[in-house]
């Protein structure tokens, strides 16, 4: 694209508030009521990081590893990448991470957990907003429980209670493990502010 | 200074337009919305009205049946009330298989078909054009555009000789808000294009300069497009209030007090304004009809306009 500086990040944006916030509606009414499934595991990675039983890295890991899956695919490959030509690059991304965890989880078993100090604390905050209090933006947005953003099932709440594991854990892995999380954190913000915009 | 008249036959007309939306009830108002101007084409002399449709970002609804039934009324409105030149590209998403969608539905009516290649490879370029009328559904299109002047020393050939072969009626080069204007010049003093794409509104008017004479000197068509800067620019403006010269030409909103400050420019041919709302095409396209300003009364709109 030549001159790309001269374009602004509205202008990348493709489609209207509306057709996003009913994109994630009818994901969610698609695959009722996985979604509930997802906030269980969002629990269990909760417990299991908090509690720090002996082995709860290849877990936890894999847990993430398997969300991280499901929403490159089912999410930003399957449904997304219709409204946006970078779905089909955000869904590389995620699929690549859910490779990584696997690799850093199940496989490699690199970290273990414990809540320590400032940032263990924000880990344990993160998550719990991530799993717990996210699928009610849209309800004080307006918008209703239909189309919530689901930890587990939507980009976003996953990317945000990953951020919070990583915090809580240790081990060589977990800096690496937080590159594509904190980009997409950028690109989500960018989004977020452009269809704000608009009205959105 | 009082801004052009219209001529009594349109005036006429739109009384009887009118009296017929009173007499049959507010269901059939949208059949008595009066149709938009039409200007020529300066290559061929064929009239295209002087409002179209934009297809960026609100035609972009994915697989949402509901949202593709939306759009099918969108064009469907747009259609009924005199609307004929629809523009898309295969850069929005999948706004081209929501028109094609749609005019499928209903019952594929004659239509100014135009969009653009966009790709960096001109080996990819004919493909593209094909998997185009494929998602709009049509045997060829009216017109195609060079997209931001993507490749468009390897596209403007191919599409060239598209028209030659009698695959395509028109030829064009498209730019956004100021950018390659230079470029954008130099196509259309060297090669023999009928149209060309550009951002103008009542803010953006850059264009006023030097695209806007050398296309009426080349006797090439004008679409303007971002009338409304996304919507960005409504939004702004519509936190005052309409000022009262718009009454002297008729625009009982915003939306039509930018359009036709832009489509009464001798140099434009037409606006494209995008939308997702029935509501909002059919205003759109009475920002088309009626009485339009003349040169001097297009300055003070942009000078009440620049006051806000």
């Amino acid at each position: 694209m030549s001159e790309w500086w001269t374009y602004r990040v509205a202008d990348f944006l493709m489609y209207s508030a509306r057709t996003w916030h009913r994109l994630i509606e009818q994901y969610n009414a698609a695959f009722w009521p996985l979604q509930l499934f997802a906030v269980l595991l969002g629990l269990i990675i909760m417990a299991l990081a908090v509690r720090a039983p002996a082995g709860q890295g290849r877990a936890v890991g894999g847990i993430l590893a398997v969300l991280w899956g499901w929403v490159a695919i089912a999410f930003l490959w399957r449904r997304y990448a219709t409204i946006s030509t970078a779905g089909a690059w955000f869904a590389g991304a995620f699929g690549i991470q859910a490779i990584l965890l696997a690799w850093a989880g199940p496989l490699r078993n690199t970290f273990s957990f414990g809540v320590r100090g400032a940032a263990g604390w924000l880990g344990v905050v993160l998550l719990a907003a991530a799993v717990l209090a996210y699928p009610f933006v849209s309800v004080l947005a307006g918008r209703g429980i239909a189309q919530a953003e689901v930890f587990g099932m939507m980009p976003d709440p996953t990317v945000l209670g990953t951020i919070g594991v990583l915090l809580i854990a240790r081990g060589g892995w977990r800096r690496r493990l937080l590159a594509i999380p904190v980009l997409w954190c950028m690109v989500s913000a960018a989004m977020i502010w452009a269809l704000r915009q608009e009205g959105g | 200074m009082s801004p052009d008249r219209v001529s009594r036959r349109a005036v006429v007309g739109a009384m009887a337009a009118g009296a017929a939306a009173i007499a049959l009830g507010p269901d059939h108002l949208q059949a008595a919305v009066a149709a938009p101007q039409t200007k020529p084409i300066p290559s061929t002399g064929e009239q295209v009205p002087v409002v179209g449709l934009g297809s960026w970002s609100t035609f972009n609804v994915g697989k949402d049946t509901q949202l593709l039934d939306e759009c099918t009324a969108v064009i469907s409105a747009f259609l009924a009330a005199g609307g004929r030149m629809i523009d898309s590209s295969p850069m929005y998403g999948s706004s081209q298989a929501t028109i094609g969608y749609a005019l499928g539905k209903l019952g594929h009516p004659p239509v100014f078909s135009a969009d653009k290649v966009w790709t960096s490879s001109g080996a990819e370029g004919p493909a593209q054009v094909q998997e185009s009328r494929t998602r709009w559904g049509i045997r060829q299109f009216d017109l195609l555009q060079v997209h931001n002047l993507l490749a468009w020393e390897e596209q403007l050939p191919m599409l060239l000789a598209m028209k030659k072969e009698g695959k395509l009626r028109y030829v064009g080069i498209t730019t956004s808000e100021g950018r390659r204007h230079e470029e954008i010049e130099q196509v259309m003093r060297a090669y023999p294009i009928d149209f060309v794409q550009v951002t103008y509104n009542i803010q953006a008017r850059q264009v006023e300069q030097r695209i806007l004479p050398l296309a009426a000197d080349r006797g090439i068509a004008v679409i303007c497009n971002r009338p409304f800067e996304k919507g960005a620019l409504l939004r702004e403006v519509e936190a005052h209030p309409l000022p009262p010269m718009a009454a002297d030409i008729g625009a009982r909103t915003w939306a039509q007090f930018i359009l036709k400050f832009i489509v009464s420019n001798p140099a434009v041919t037409c606006a494209i304004p995008a939308t997702s709302k029935v509501a909002h095409v059919q205003e759109n396209l009475q920002g088309g009809s009626g009485v339009m300003p003349n040169a001097a009364f297009r300055a003070r709109m942009a000078g009440a306009v620049a006051a806000l």
